[in-house]
Protein backbone atom coordinates (compact mmCIF):
# COMPACT_ATOMS: atom_id res chain seq x y z
CA UNK A 1 0.00 0.00 0.00
CA UNK A 2 2.67 2.61 0.83
CA UNK A 3 4.20 2.63 -2.68
CA UNK A 4 6.31 5.80 -1.20
CA UNK A 5 8.88 3.49 -0.41
CA UNK A 6 11.34 1.93 -2.75
CA UNK A 7 12.53 -0.11 0.47
CA UNK A 8 9.37 -1.39 2.50
CA UNK A 9 9.65 -1.11 6.27
CA UNK A 10 7.46 -2.05 9.25
CA UNK A 11 9.02 -6.02 10.20
CA UNK A 12 10.06 -6.61 6.63
CA UNK A 13 13.45 -5.24 7.44
CA UNK A 14 15.35 -7.12 9.95
CA UNK A 15 16.08 -4.57 12.46
CA UNK A 16 20.16 -5.02 11.92
CA UNK A 17 19.60 -3.90 8.60
CA UNK A 18 19.47 -0.23 8.87
CA UNK A 19 20.39 1.09 5.81
CA UNK A 20 17.56 0.12 4.85
CA UNK A 21 14.68 1.66 7.32
CA UNK A 22 13.06 4.27 5.75
CA UNK A 23 14.35 7.93 6.99
CA UNK A 24 10.74 9.08 8.08
CA UNK A 25 7.62 7.23 8.76
CA UNK A 26 4.75 8.87 10.07
CA UNK A 27 1.32 6.89 11.37
CA UNK A 28 -2.00 8.36 11.51
CA UNK A 29 -0.36 11.87 12.16
CA UNK A 30 -2.96 14.60 12.49
CA UNK A 31 -3.82 17.82 14.24
CA UNK A 32 -6.67 20.33 14.59
CA UNK A 33 -7.17 23.49 14.76
CA UNK A 34 -9.84 24.65 17.11
CA UNK A 35 -12.51 22.30 15.97
CA UNK A 36 -10.91 22.17 12.91
CA UNK A 37 -9.14 19.45 11.47
CA UNK A 38 -5.75 20.37 9.64
CA UNK A 39 -4.18 17.18 9.13
CA UNK A 40 -5.55 13.52 9.63
CA UNK A 41 -4.52 10.57 8.72
CA UNK A 42 -1.69 11.03 7.74
CA UNK A 43 0.76 8.18 6.53
CA UNK A 44 3.59 8.05 4.81
CA UNK A 45 6.95 6.03 4.53
CA UNK A 46 10.16 8.02 2.95
CA UNK A 47 12.84 5.95 2.11
CA UNK A 48 16.50 6.92 2.79
CA UNK A 49 18.09 8.49 -0.49
CA UNK A 50 14.73 8.48 -1.72
CA UNK A 51 13.12 11.99 -3.29
CA UNK A 52 9.37 12.13 -2.50
CA UNK A 53 7.08 14.59 -3.73
CA UNK A 54 3.74 16.18 -1.20
CA UNK A 55 1.21 17.64 -3.24
CA UNK A 56 -1.84 18.64 -3.56
CA UNK A 57 -4.19 21.84 -4.18
CA UNK A 58 -3.87 25.18 -1.99
CA UNK A 59 -4.92 25.10 1.31
CA UNK A 60 -4.68 21.55 1.47
CA UNK A 61 -1.95 21.11 4.54
CA UNK A 62 1.00 20.64 3.34
CA UNK A 63 3.23 23.26 4.96
CA UNK A 64 1.39 22.12 7.52
CA UNK A 65 2.73 18.59 7.67
CA UNK A 66 6.26 20.27 7.34
CA UNK A 67 5.27 22.12 10.74
CA UNK A 68 4.51 18.61 12.21
CA UNK A 69 7.59 16.75 11.05
CA UNK A 70 9.65 19.80 12.14
CA UNK A 71 7.67 19.87 15.58
CA UNK A 72 6.41 23.57 15.03
CA UNK A 73 3.22 22.49 15.69
CA UNK A 74 2.53 19.73 18.17
CA UNK A 75 0.88 16.86 16.30
CA UNK A 76 -3.06 16.50 18.24
CA UNK A 77 -2.30 12.35 17.06
CA UNK A 78 0.06 9.90 14.90
CA UNK A 79 3.54 9.60 15.71
CA UNK A 80 6.41 10.42 13.37
CA UNK A 81 9.94 8.26 13.38
CA UNK A 82 12.60 9.52 12.05
CA UNK A 83 15.32 7.32 11.46
CA UNK A 84 13.45 4.86 13.86
CA UNK A 85 13.36 6.94 16.21
CA UNK A 86 9.83 9.00 17.66
CA UNK A 87 10.40 12.65 17.66
CA UNK A 88 7.54 13.38 19.81
CA UNK A 89 8.62 16.30 22.84
CA UNK A 90 11.44 17.19 20.77
CA UNK A 91 12.46 20.89 20.38
CA UNK A 92 12.03 22.34 17.14
CA UNK A 93 16.37 22.94 16.85
CA UNK A 94 16.48 19.60 18.20
CA UNK A 95 14.91 18.00 15.13
CA UNK A 96 16.95 20.24 13.28
CA UNK A 97 19.83 18.04 15.39
CA UNK A 98 18.46 14.42 14.81
CA UNK A 99 18.46 15.35 11.03
CA UNK A 100 15.58 17.29 8.98
CA UNK A 101 16.32 20.77 7.92
CA UNK A 102 14.01 23.11 5.76
CA UNK A 103 13.38 25.99 3.21
CA UNK A 104 10.35 28.28 3.35
CA UNK A 105 7.90 28.74 0.58
CA UNK A 106 8.51 32.57 1.04
CA UNK A 107 11.84 32.86 1.54
CA UNK A 108 13.28 33.65 5.13
CA UNK A 109 17.15 34.09 5.03
CA UNK A 110 18.86 36.45 7.54
CA UNK A 111 19.22 38.85 5.19
CA UNK A 112 21.51 41.23 6.59
CA UNK A 113 24.23 38.47 7.35
CA UNK A 114 26.33 37.49 4.52
CA UNK A 115 25.84 34.62 2.30
CA UNK A 116 28.66 32.44 4.14
CA UNK A 117 27.29 33.43 7.21
CA UNK A 118 24.10 32.03 6.83
CA UNK A 119 25.42 29.17 5.84
CA UNK A 120 27.45 28.53 8.95
CA UNK A 121 24.12 29.30 10.81
CA UNK A 122 23.32 26.20 9.82
CA UNK A 123 27.24 24.87 10.42
CA UNK A 124 26.56 26.06 14.25
CA UNK A 125 26.04 22.19 15.98
CA UNK A 126 29.26 21.17 14.19
CA UNK A 127 30.84 24.04 16.34
CA UNK A 128 31.88 23.90 19.95
CA UNK A 129 34.27 26.52 20.39
CA UNK A 130 33.97 28.50 24.35
CA UNK A 131 32.89 32.03 24.29
CA UNK A 132 36.43 33.02 26.17
CA UNK A 133 37.97 31.34 23.00
CA UNK A 134 35.81 33.37 20.46
CA UNK A 135 36.91 36.62 22.17
CA UNK A 136 40.10 36.28 22.78
CA UNK A 137 40.91 34.42 19.86
CA UNK A 138 42.40 31.49 20.87
CA UNK A 139 43.88 28.86 18.29
CA UNK A 140 40.56 26.75 18.82
CA UNK A 141 38.31 28.92 17.48
CA UNK A 142 40.38 29.98 14.43
CA UNK A 143 40.30 26.47 13.81
CA UNK A 144 37.13 25.74 13.52
CA UNK A 145 35.92 29.07 12.47
CA UNK A 146 38.57 28.07 9.42
CA UNK A 147 37.55 25.09 8.95
CA UNK A 148 33.38 26.40 9.28
CA UNK A 149 34.38 28.61 6.80
CA UNK A 150 35.98 25.96 4.10
CA UNK A 151 33.10 24.23 4.67
CA UNK A 152 30.53 26.41 4.00
CA UNK A 153 32.48 27.75 0.58
CA UNK A 154 32.43 24.27 -0.32
CA UNK A 155 28.73 23.79 0.28
CA UNK A 156 28.21 27.17 -1.96
CA UNK A 157 30.02 25.85 -4.95
CA UNK A 158 27.49 23.04 -4.89
CA UNK A 159 25.37 25.86 -6.47
CA UNK A 160 28.66 27.79 -7.77
CA UNK A 161 28.04 30.17 -5.19
CA UNK A 162 31.17 30.23 -3.66
CA UNK A 163 31.94 33.60 -5.12
CA UNK A 164 29.48 35.70 -3.53
CA UNK A 165 30.29 34.43 0.05
CA UNK A 166 30.83 37.64 1.09
CA UNK A 167 27.60 39.33 -0.67
CA UNK A 168 24.84 40.27 2.04
CA UNK A 169 22.00 37.50 1.63
CA UNK A 170 19.52 40.23 0.77
CA UNK A 171 21.59 41.46 -1.70
CA UNK A 172 21.46 38.26 -4.31
CA UNK A 173 18.66 37.63 -6.97
CA UNK A 174 15.78 36.20 -6.09
CA UNK A 175 16.62 32.33 -7.52
CA UNK A 176 20.23 32.32 -5.52
CA UNK A 177 18.57 32.94 -2.19
CA UNK A 178 16.48 30.05 -3.25
CA UNK A 179 19.78 28.26 -3.30
CA UNK A 180 20.90 29.78 -0.57
CA UNK A 181 18.31 28.55 1.57
CA UNK A 182 19.05 24.89 0.13
CA UNK A 183 22.62 25.14 1.43
CA UNK A 184 21.86 26.77 4.51
CA UNK A 185 19.44 23.41 5.50
CA UNK A 186 21.92 21.39 3.73
CA UNK A 187 24.57 22.81 6.20
CA UNK A 188 23.36 21.29 9.21
CA UNK A 189 23.99 17.88 7.58
CA UNK A 190 20.34 16.48 7.93
CA UNK A 191 19.54 13.18 6.92
CA UNK A 192 16.08 14.58 5.34
CA UNK A 193 15.76 17.84 3.52
CA UNK A 194 12.34 19.36 3.46
CA UNK A 195 11.50 21.88 0.27
CA UNK A 196 8.82 23.89 0.43
CA UNK A 197 8.00 24.74 -3.26
CA UNK A 198 11.87 25.54 -4.24
CA UNK A 199 10.86 26.20 -7.85
CA UNK A 200 7.92 28.66 -6.81
CA UNK A 201 8.88 31.84 -9.17
CA UNK A 202 11.67 30.57 -11.13
CA UNK A 203 11.13 30.22 -14.92
CA UNK A 204 11.24 26.74 -16.79
CA UNK A 205 15.34 27.21 -17.38
CA UNK A 206 16.04 27.89 -13.74
CA UNK A 207 13.72 25.12 -12.47
CA UNK A 208 15.63 22.57 -14.98
CA UNK A 209 18.67 23.58 -13.42
CA UNK A 210 17.16 23.28 -9.76
CA UNK A 211 15.87 19.74 -10.73
CA UNK A 212 19.08 19.01 -11.28
CA UNK A 213 20.47 20.08 -8.41
CA UNK A 214 18.07 18.47 -6.21
CA UNK A 215 18.85 14.96 -7.88
CA UNK A 216 22.94 15.71 -7.41
CA UNK A 217 22.36 16.71 -4.10
CA UNK A 218 20.67 13.47 -3.20
CA UNK A 219 23.69 11.39 -4.84
CA UNK A 220 26.02 14.00 -3.31
CA UNK A 221 25.08 13.48 0.10
CA UNK A 222 22.26 10.44 -0.23
CA UNK A 223 20.15 12.02 2.19
CA UNK A 224 16.65 11.93 1.19
CA UNK A 225 14.16 14.74 0.27
CA UNK A 226 10.77 15.70 0.98
CA UNK A 227 9.17 18.37 -1.16
CA UNK A 228 6.12 20.19 -1.57
CA UNK A 229 5.93 21.78 -5.08
CA UNK A 230 3.07 22.94 -7.57
CA UNK A 231 5.01 22.63 -10.40
CA UNK A 232 4.02 19.48 -12.12
CA UNK A 233 7.39 19.13 -14.52
CA UNK A 234 9.62 19.17 -11.58
CA UNK A 235 7.55 16.61 -9.51
CA UNK A 236 7.02 14.34 -12.22
CA UNK A 237 10.44 14.67 -13.18
CA UNK A 238 12.05 14.06 -10.33
CA UNK A 239 9.91 12.48 -7.43
CA UNK A 240 10.25 9.13 -7.10
CA UNK A 241 7.35 8.57 -4.70
CA UNK A 242 4.28 10.71 -4.88
CA UNK A 243 1.42 11.68 -1.82
CA UNK A 244 -1.20 13.64 -3.18
CA UNK A 245 -3.37 15.40 -0.16
CA UNK A 246 -6.56 17.23 -0.82
CA UNK A 247 -8.44 18.97 2.95
CA UNK A 248 -6.03 17.61 4.93
CA UNK A 249 -5.91 13.74 3.84
CA UNK A 250 -3.70 11.43 2.12
CA UNK A 251 -6.37 10.72 -1.77
CA UNK A 252 -3.06 8.76 -3.26
CA UNK A 253 -0.32 7.66 -3.09
CA UNK A 254 2.53 6.17 -5.63
CA UNK A 255 4.51 6.52 -8.39
CA UNK A 256 4.94 9.49 -10.69
CA UNK A 257 3.15 7.67 -13.61
CA UNK A 258 0.36 6.17 -10.97
CA UNK A 259 -0.51 9.68 -9.78
CA UNK A 260 -0.95 10.94 -13.09
CA UNK A 261 -3.67 8.87 -14.46
CA UNK A 262 -5.44 8.61 -11.13
CA UNK A 263 -9.12 9.77 -11.33
CA UNK A 264 -9.16 10.68 -7.30
CA UNK A 265 -6.36 13.20 -8.22
CA UNK A 266 -7.27 14.36 -11.51
CA UNK A 267 -10.78 15.21 -10.05
CA UNK A 268 -9.30 16.54 -6.66
CA UNK A 269 -6.88 19.04 -9.23
CA UNK A 270 -9.97 19.67 -11.75
CA UNK A 271 -13.36 18.96 -10.20
CA UNK A 272 -15.85 16.46 -11.37
CA UNK A 273 -16.97 16.22 -14.53
CA UNK A 274 -20.26 16.48 -14.07
CA UNK A 275 -20.36 19.46 -12.20
CA UNK A 276 -18.53 21.30 -15.11
CA UNK A 277 -21.15 19.80 -17.43
CA UNK A 278 -23.43 22.20 -14.97
CA UNK A 279 -21.69 25.10 -14.65
CA UNK B 1 41.99 78.81 30.32
CA UNK B 2 41.82 79.05 27.05
CA UNK B 3 38.71 78.68 24.26
CA UNK B 4 40.20 75.39 22.84
CA UNK B 5 41.41 74.00 26.64
CA UNK B 6 37.58 74.62 27.47
CA UNK B 7 36.25 72.92 24.27
CA UNK B 8 38.57 69.91 24.54
CA UNK B 9 37.95 69.58 28.57
CA UNK B 10 33.74 69.58 27.74
CA UNK B 11 34.20 67.35 25.17
CA UNK B 12 36.12 65.35 27.21
CA UNK B 13 33.51 65.54 30.00
CA UNK B 14 30.94 64.98 27.74
CA UNK B 15 32.87 61.33 26.25
CA UNK B 16 32.72 60.06 29.82
CA UNK B 17 29.24 60.43 30.76
CA UNK B 18 28.10 59.18 26.85
CA UNK B 19 30.52 56.23 26.98
CA UNK B 20 28.23 55.25 30.55
CA UNK B 21 24.88 55.65 28.23
CA UNK B 22 27.01 54.28 25.62
CA UNK B 23 27.35 51.08 27.45
CA UNK B 24 23.33 51.43 28.88
CA UNK B 25 22.40 51.90 25.45
CA UNK B 26 23.85 48.65 23.85
CA UNK B 27 22.18 46.53 26.55
CA UNK B 28 18.72 48.72 25.15
CA UNK B 29 19.63 48.13 21.67
CA UNK B 30 20.63 44.09 21.70
CA UNK B 31 17.45 42.98 23.91
CA UNK B 32 15.17 45.13 21.51
CA UNK B 33 16.89 43.48 18.39
CA UNK B 34 16.67 40.10 20.02
CA UNK B 35 12.79 40.56 20.83
CA UNK B 36 11.35 43.25 19.88
CA UNK B 37 11.21 44.51 24.23
CA UNK B 38 12.01 48.18 25.40
CA UNK B 39 13.56 46.74 28.45
CA UNK B 40 12.44 49.44 30.63
CA UNK B 41 14.13 47.42 33.97
CA UNK B 42 17.48 47.60 31.85
CA UNK B 43 18.43 51.43 33.88
CA UNK B 44 17.50 49.55 37.62
CA UNK B 45 20.12 46.67 36.93
CA UNK B 46 22.80 49.80 37.05
CA UNK B 47 21.08 50.53 40.34
CA UNK B 48 21.22 47.00 41.46
CA UNK B 49 24.80 47.00 40.19
CA UNK B 50 25.54 49.92 42.03
CA UNK B 51 24.37 48.37 45.51
CA UNK B 52 26.68 45.26 44.60
CA UNK B 53 29.45 47.57 44.48
CA UNK B 54 28.70 49.55 47.35
CA UNK B 55 27.98 46.12 49.30
CA UNK B 56 31.30 44.86 48.70
CA UNK B 57 33.00 47.82 49.18
CA UNK B 58 31.84 48.75 52.62
CA UNK B 59 30.74 44.94 53.93
CA UNK B 60 33.53 43.13 52.95
CA UNK B 61 36.19 45.76 52.52
CA UNK B 62 37.07 45.52 56.34
CA UNK B 63 37.96 41.57 56.12
CA UNK B 64 40.22 41.98 52.87
CA UNK B 65 42.64 44.42 51.63
CA UNK B 66 41.77 47.37 49.41
CA UNK B 67 42.58 45.82 45.83
CA UNK B 68 40.79 42.58 46.56
CA UNK B 69 37.90 44.20 47.79
CA UNK B 70 38.31 46.38 44.29
CA UNK B 71 38.10 43.13 42.49
CA UNK B 72 35.44 41.58 44.40
CA UNK B 73 33.28 44.75 43.89
CA UNK B 74 33.38 44.75 40.09
CA UNK B 75 33.16 41.35 39.55
CA UNK B 76 30.10 41.19 42.14
CA UNK B 77 28.97 43.93 40.16
CA UNK B 78 29.03 42.85 36.57
CA UNK B 79 28.06 38.83 37.67
CA UNK B 80 25.45 40.11 39.96
CA UNK B 81 23.70 42.13 36.65
CA UNK B 82 24.60 39.55 34.49
CA UNK B 83 22.52 36.38 36.85
CA UNK B 84 19.71 39.32 37.51
CA UNK B 85 18.93 40.11 33.66
CA UNK B 86 18.94 36.33 32.84
CA UNK B 87 16.71 35.85 35.59
CA UNK B 88 14.22 38.78 34.72
CA UNK B 89 14.18 37.23 31.05
CA UNK B 90 13.73 33.98 32.06
CA UNK B 91 11.23 34.46 35.21
CA UNK B 92 9.14 37.38 33.58
CA UNK B 93 9.93 37.72 29.81
CA UNK B 94 10.41 34.20 28.51
CA UNK B 95 6.39 33.22 29.86
CA UNK B 96 5.10 35.93 27.71
CA UNK B 97 7.09 35.46 24.59
CA UNK B 98 3.92 35.08 22.13
CA UNK B 99 1.83 37.63 24.08
CA UNK B 100 1.16 40.75 22.68
CA UNK B 101 4.79 42.92 22.71
CA UNK B 102 2.53 45.86 24.90
CA UNK B 103 2.20 43.28 27.70
CA UNK B 104 5.95 42.96 27.52
CA UNK B 105 6.20 46.22 27.68
CA UNK B 106 3.95 47.27 30.65
CA UNK B 107 5.50 43.88 32.38
CA UNK B 108 8.91 45.21 32.00
CA UNK B 109 8.07 48.66 33.62
CA UNK B 110 6.74 46.47 36.35
CA UNK B 111 9.76 44.85 36.84
CA UNK B 112 11.40 48.03 36.95
CA UNK B 113 9.27 49.23 39.76
CA UNK B 114 10.11 45.73 41.73
CA UNK B 115 13.43 46.63 41.73
CA UNK B 116 13.15 50.02 42.72
CA UNK B 117 11.01 49.51 45.80
CA UNK B 118 12.80 46.17 46.49
CA UNK B 119 15.90 48.29 47.24
CA UNK B 120 14.00 51.33 48.74
CA UNK B 121 12.00 48.64 51.40
CA UNK B 122 15.51 46.60 51.92
CA UNK B 123 18.86 49.47 51.81
CA UNK B 124 16.55 52.33 52.49
CA UNK B 125 15.48 55.16 50.13
CA UNK B 126 19.10 57.52 51.22
CA UNK B 127 21.31 57.70 49.09
CA UNK B 128 24.71 55.26 50.02
CA UNK B 129 28.11 56.49 49.18
CA UNK B 130 29.94 53.77 47.72
CA UNK B 131 33.61 54.52 47.99
CA UNK B 132 35.59 53.22 45.06
CA UNK B 133 39.08 54.48 45.52
CA UNK B 134 39.66 58.09 44.22
CA UNK B 135 41.47 57.68 40.30
CA UNK B 136 43.95 60.77 40.39
CA UNK B 137 43.89 62.97 37.19
CA UNK B 138 46.54 63.91 34.69
CA UNK B 139 47.88 66.58 33.29
CA UNK B 140 48.69 67.04 29.77
CA UNK B 141 49.30 69.82 27.42
CA UNK B 142 47.67 72.48 30.35
CA UNK B 143 44.74 70.71 30.41
CA UNK B 144 43.96 68.65 33.56
CA UNK B 145 42.10 65.62 32.66
CA UNK B 146 40.01 63.09 35.55
CA UNK B 147 41.16 59.70 35.65
CA UNK B 148 38.13 58.90 35.87
CA UNK B 149 37.10 60.35 32.53
CA UNK B 150 40.11 58.34 30.99
CA UNK B 151 39.40 55.09 32.26
CA UNK B 152 35.14 55.42 31.86
CA UNK B 153 36.62 56.05 27.95
CA UNK B 154 39.23 53.28 27.65
CA UNK B 155 36.64 50.66 29.60
CA UNK B 156 33.52 50.93 27.06
CA UNK B 157 35.92 51.26 23.81
CA UNK B 158 37.59 48.47 25.19
CA UNK B 159 33.79 46.57 25.83
CA UNK B 160 32.53 48.04 22.11
CA UNK B 161 35.68 46.18 20.35
CA UNK B 162 35.05 42.93 22.10
CA UNK B 163 31.52 43.16 21.84
CA UNK B 164 31.85 43.74 18.39
CA UNK B 165 34.23 40.99 17.37
CA UNK B 166 31.62 38.96 19.65
CA UNK B 167 28.62 39.95 17.60
CA UNK B 168 30.31 40.01 14.13
CA UNK B 169 32.67 36.63 14.24
CA UNK B 170 31.64 33.99 17.27
CA UNK B 171 28.65 31.51 16.62
CA UNK B 172 26.76 32.76 19.56
CA UNK B 173 27.05 36.29 17.81
CA UNK B 174 25.78 34.73 14.68
CA UNK B 175 23.12 33.10 16.31
CA UNK B 176 22.19 35.95 17.65
CA UNK B 177 21.85 38.11 14.51
CA UNK B 178 20.10 35.20 12.62
CA UNK B 179 17.60 35.28 15.78
CA UNK B 180 16.57 38.89 15.23
CA UNK B 181 15.85 38.88 11.94
CA UNK B 182 13.93 35.49 12.12
CA UNK B 183 13.50 33.47 14.89
CA UNK B 184 11.27 30.54 13.90
CA UNK B 185 14.06 30.22 11.03
CA UNK B 186 16.78 30.29 13.42
CA UNK B 187 14.90 27.30 15.84
CA UNK B 188 14.71 26.08 12.31
CA UNK B 189 18.18 26.05 11.49
CA UNK B 190 19.26 24.24 14.92
CA UNK B 191 19.89 27.23 16.87
CA UNK B 192 18.75 27.46 20.45
CA UNK B 193 16.52 30.47 20.62
CA UNK B 194 16.10 30.44 24.04
CA UNK B 195 19.62 30.31 25.47
CA UNK B 196 20.51 32.91 22.36
CA UNK B 197 17.78 35.56 24.02
CA UNK B 198 19.09 34.53 27.15
CA UNK B 199 22.67 34.81 26.02
CA UNK B 200 21.89 38.25 24.97
CA UNK B 201 20.35 39.22 28.18
CA UNK B 202 23.68 38.27 29.56
CA UNK B 203 25.48 40.01 27.53
CA UNK B 204 23.41 43.33 27.82
CA UNK B 205 23.39 43.21 31.19
CA UNK B 206 27.07 42.75 32.06
CA UNK B 207 27.30 46.00 30.00
CA UNK B 208 25.25 47.63 32.23
CA UNK B 209 27.27 46.09 35.05
CA UNK B 210 30.35 47.92 33.99
CA UNK B 211 28.57 50.48 33.04
CA UNK B 212 26.99 50.63 36.71
CA UNK B 213 30.80 50.77 38.03
CA UNK B 214 31.80 53.79 36.21
CA UNK B 215 28.74 55.51 36.82
CA UNK B 216 28.75 54.85 40.55
CA UNK B 217 32.98 55.52 40.20
CA UNK B 218 32.41 58.99 38.89
CA UNK B 219 29.49 59.68 41.07
CA UNK B 220 29.55 57.57 43.95
CA UNK B 221 25.93 57.73 44.98
CA UNK B 222 23.86 54.67 45.01
CA UNK B 223 19.96 55.04 45.42
CA UNK B 224 17.26 53.43 44.46
CA UNK B 225 15.74 55.70 41.69
CA UNK B 226 19.06 56.44 40.07
CA UNK B 227 18.49 53.87 37.22
CA UNK B 228 15.26 56.18 36.11
CA UNK B 229 16.75 59.03 34.71
CA UNK B 230 20.42 57.22 33.70
CA UNK B 231 18.00 54.57 31.70
CA UNK B 232 16.15 56.75 30.04
CA UNK B 233 18.42 58.94 28.83
CA UNK B 234 20.21 55.38 27.59
CA UNK B 235 17.29 54.53 25.87
CA UNK B 236 17.19 58.20 24.26
CA UNK B 237 20.37 57.15 22.91
CA UNK B 238 19.60 54.15 21.47
CA UNK B 239 16.58 55.86 19.82
CA UNK B 240 18.99 58.19 18.28
CA UNK B 241 21.71 55.75 16.98
CA UNK B 242 18.67 53.35 15.65
CA UNK B 243 17.14 50.73 18.06
CA UNK B 244 18.36 47.30 17.41
CA UNK B 245 21.66 48.51 16.37
CA UNK B 246 25.20 48.24 18.14
CA UNK B 247 27.04 50.33 16.30
CA UNK B 248 24.05 53.09 16.93
CA UNK B 249 23.95 52.66 20.18
CA UNK B 250 27.43 53.37 20.69
CA UNK B 251 27.14 56.40 18.54
CA UNK B 252 23.92 57.74 20.63
CA UNK B 253 25.46 57.26 23.57
CA UNK B 254 28.54 59.52 23.12
CA UNK B 255 26.64 61.78 21.21
CA UNK B 256 24.19 62.60 24.33
CA UNK B 257 26.83 62.56 26.39
CA UNK B 258 28.87 65.29 24.10
CA UNK B 259 25.59 67.43 23.54
CA UNK B 260 24.66 67.35 27.56
CA UNK B 261 28.26 68.50 28.32
CA UNK B 262 28.09 71.30 25.43
CA UNK B 263 24.95 72.44 26.67
CA UNK B 264 26.15 72.75 30.35
CA UNK B 265 29.01 74.20 29.55
CA UNK B 266 27.64 77.39 27.79
CA UNK B 267 25.80 77.85 30.45
CA UNK B 268 22.68 76.20 30.34
CA UNK B 269 22.95 72.81 32.81
CA UNK B 270 19.40 73.18 34.32
CA UNK B 271 18.49 72.62 30.73
CA UNK B 272 20.31 69.59 29.63
CA UNK B 273 17.87 67.11 29.92
CA UNK B 274 15.36 68.80 27.83
CA UNK B 275 17.73 69.32 25.18
CA UNK B 276 18.45 65.99 25.11
CA UNK B 277 14.61 64.77 24.72
CA UNK B 278 14.13 67.70 22.46
CA UNK B 279 16.55 65.82 20.03
CA UNK B 280 14.92 62.35 20.91
CA UNK B 281 11.64 64.09 19.56
CA UNK B 282 13.28 65.89 16.61
CA UNK B 283 14.66 62.86 15.83
CA UNK B 284 11.56 61.07 15.83
CA UNK B 285 10.01 63.38 13.51
CA UNK B 286 12.14 63.48 10.54
CA UNK B 287 14.16 60.27 10.73
CA UNK B 288 12.79 57.42 13.24
CA UNK B 289 14.65 54.67 12.16
CA UNK B 290 17.75 56.56 13.84
CA UNK B 291 21.05 57.55 12.71
CA UNK B 292 22.12 53.86 11.53
CA UNK B 293 18.53 52.17 11.58
CA UNK B 294 17.80 51.10 8.33
CA UNK B 295 13.58 52.44 7.76
CA UNK B 296 10.90 49.25 7.98
CA UNK B 297 9.75 48.31 4.55
CA UNK B 298 6.47 46.39 4.62
CA UNK B 299 6.43 43.77 2.06
CA UNK B 300 3.08 43.48 -0.01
Amino acid sequence: MDKLVPVPSRGVVPERDVDKRPILETNNLGIDFGGLIAVDDFTILVGRTEIAGLIGPNGAGKTTVFNLLTNVYQPTRGIIMLDGISTQGLKTYQINKRGIARTFQNIRLFKELSVADNVKIGLQNTMSYSLAEAVLRLPGYWKQEKRAHARALELLSIFNMDHMADWKAGSLPYGAQRRLEIVRALASEPKLLLLDEPAAGMNPSETADLMENIRKIRDRFQIAVLLIEHDMNLVMGICEGIAVLNYGRIIAKGSPDEIKSNPVVIEAYLGKREEENHA
Amino acid sequence: MSFWQLAVQQLINGLQSGSIYALVALGYSMVYGIITLLNFAHGDIIMVGSYLSWFALTSIAPFVPLPVAVVIAIAMAILGCMVLGVTIEFAAYRPLRKSPRISLLITAIGVSYLLQNTAQKFIGASAKMVPYPRIPSVNFAGLTISGVAILCIAVTAACMVGLTLLVKKSKSGKAMRAVSEDADAALLMGVNVNSTISFTFAIGSALAGVGSILFIIAYPQASPFMGGMLGLKAFVAAVLGGIGSIPGAMIGGLLIGVIESLVSAVGLSVWKEGVVFAILIVMLLFKPAGIMGKPTTEKV
